[in-house]
């Protein structure tokens, strides 16, 4: 093989990688963060898909469909978080098995209104075509973008949670919830507004993967269970580590998939398997009491 | 003495405590504008009460009023707004945020008593740690951090919970002068302490928490004197 198909494969990884970090980085907040299990992660994540393909579709207008796609994924998060889930919050088994209900209806209404076919979310047309770059030859322009957008958002986040004042009432919500409101803090509204937030970076996620890829009845699933090992190996409520965690899984499936195609899978749960031998919180993760 | 005043605090008849185990049985007292000391041997409801009163465990009976407004049953963020700030037992310091952090995320304005510079120059200490972690803190430092973050919501009462617990004399001393400070400004402050020496060195008026209700008031004089009271409701040294 060619040092040209290695960077290739290389930033092929890091395409899946950004798509992943998005997900994962709604999940590490929500389950991470607020240890809120939520199965449903990954129907937020193909309704955001759906929803984003169906305004692009109708208005030719990507970003507009991007930002309702996650916008209406956010607000029924937080409308599912509210009336569902919040009464509940610490009862981790009843949380677990509501958001499964949850992730269960949600996927036979998306079922009935957009079927077993394939979609694509049709990017911008000043997104086609490629770019040359260094080493790797020529690669898709709209690849590049959403790379860049993942990182964006994930220094985004970063800042939000670790440099902001809303970000220190978030993390001391999480080491004690009921001291945090004892210092004034309403935190019913701060746990909400998390859930909105990671809500909508699922659905963002799902109009990003629907642009360079397609979307499928099941990926809910799948998604929910990639966003789940990047989340456990890269450390839960870590931005960062989701970051990191969504790198590895991303690189060792697509050189999984050029080495060993068969096992491709078989080397994501491995390195599941590994960082949790190793380094049980996960690798950016904290230990916790 | 102040009984001819309006109490700030009234707790009449409270009753509360976990799941099926009552442990407050019909608690009353008030607390006027003055530094009012709780104390009691381990296990008596100190604690409970505290946490009762800053809204962290519901009450099954009985009234909580501030300011003459009923505020039973609030949730901790409306007890913080009616003027109770609240310095648990153990700190409770958030291992996740730095000393600045833990002052600014109670978002206290500048023209507020209470403000993190005020703060600082209320503990200088906490201005020099700064930029540490909140676990990185000594004990003295913890306590220090738990009284300035309850300041910031600029209360009318200070809840204390067991403050001098595990710190050195020195460190004690230093928030005893704090603690003067505070109630020379007009802070009214609820003490709860098994440490009787700081409580008599620092309130005039003492009640003594026996098996989840108040066995009795005494002044601090009376009960530095009375030895037979001190043994009989603390067994201290
Ligand atoms: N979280 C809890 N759950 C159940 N019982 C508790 C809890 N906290 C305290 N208790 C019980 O309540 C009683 C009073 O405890 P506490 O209020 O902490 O006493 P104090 O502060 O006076 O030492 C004790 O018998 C204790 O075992
Ligand atoms: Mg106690």
């Amino acid at each position: 093989m060619t040092s040209e198909q290695l960077f290739q494969i290389f930033l092929n990884g890091i395409t899946l990688a950004s798509v992943y970090f998005l997900v994962a980085s709604g999940l590490t907040l929500i389950f991470g963060l607020m240890r809120v299990i939520t199965m449903a992660h990954g129907t937020s994540y193909l309704l955001g898909g759906y929803f984003g393909f169906s305004v692009a579709s109708a208005t030719g207008n990507w970003y507009l469909a991007a930002l309702v796609a996650a916008a209406i994924v956010g607000i029924l998060g937080l409308i599912i978080h509210q009336v569902l889930i919040h009464k509940f919050q610490n009862d981790d088994l009843r949380v677990a098995l509501i958001t499964l209900g949850v992730a269960f209806i949600g996927t036979d209404l998306m079922a009935a209104t957009y079927g077993g076919d394939a979609y694509q979310v049709p990017a911008p047309s000043n997104w086609l075509g490629t770019v040359v770059l260094p080493f790797a030859g020529s690669y898709s322009l709209q690849r590049l973008i959403i790379i860049l957008i993942s990182i964006i958002i994930g220094v985004a986040l970063w800042l939000l949670i670790s440099k902001t004042r809303y970000g220190a009432i978030v993390r001391a919500g999480v080491d004690d919830s009921q001291m945090t409101a004892a210092t004034g803090v309403n935190t019913r509204v701060i746990f909400a507004s998390i859930f909105l937030l990671g809500s909508a970076l699922a659905g963002f996620a799902g109009v990003a993967n629907g642009t360079l890829f397609t979307l499928l009845p099941g990926q809910d699933g799948t998604f929910l269970l990639y966003s789940l090992v990047v989340v456990i190996v890269g450390g839960m409520g870590s931005i960062p580590g989701a970051a990191l965690g969504a790198l590895l899984v991303g690189l060792v499936s697509q050189f999984g998939l050029y080495f060993a195609p068969t096992y491709a899978t078989v080397f994501t749960f491995a390195l599941m398997v590994i960082v949790l031998a190793v380094r049980p919180q996960g690798i950016m993760g904290k230990v916790r009491l | 003495m102040t009984e001819n005043q309006t109490p700030l605090l009234q707790v009449k008849d409270l009753v509360a405590g976990y799941g099926g185990s009552r442990v407050l049985q019909g608690v009353s007292f008030d607390v006027y504008r003055e530094p009012l000391g709780m104390i009691g041997r381990n296990g008596m409801g100190k604690s409970t009460l505290a946490a009762v009163l800053a809204g962290m465990l519901p009450t099954e009976s009985g009234q909580i009023l501030m300011d003459g407004k009923e505020i039973t049953g609030y949730a901790p963020n409306r007890v913080v707004k009616s003027g109770i700030a609240y310095v648990p037992q153990g700190r409770r310091i958030f291992p996740s945020l730095t000393v600045h952090e833990h002052l600014t995320m109670v978002g206290a304005k500048s023209s507020d008593r209470w403000n993190p510079n005020t703060v600082y120059d209320l503990f200088p200490r906490l201005a020099e740690r700064k930029k540490n972690g909140g676990g990185e803190l000594s004990g003295g430092e913890q306590q220090m951090l738990a009284i300035g973050r309850a300041l910031l919501t600029n209360p009318k009462l200070l809840l204390m919970d067991e403050p001098s617990e595990g710190l050195a004399p020195a460190i004690i001393e230093h928030l005893a002068d704090v603690f003067r400070q505070l109630v020379s400004e007009g802070l009214a402050v609820l003490l709860i302490e098994q440490n009787i020496h700081f409580a008599l060195e620092l309130c005039d008026r003492i009640l003594i928490m026996v098996n989840g209700y108040i066995a009795t008031e005494v002044t601090s004089e009376e009960l530095s004197k009375n030895t037979e009271l001190q043994e009989r409701f603390l067994s201290v040294v």
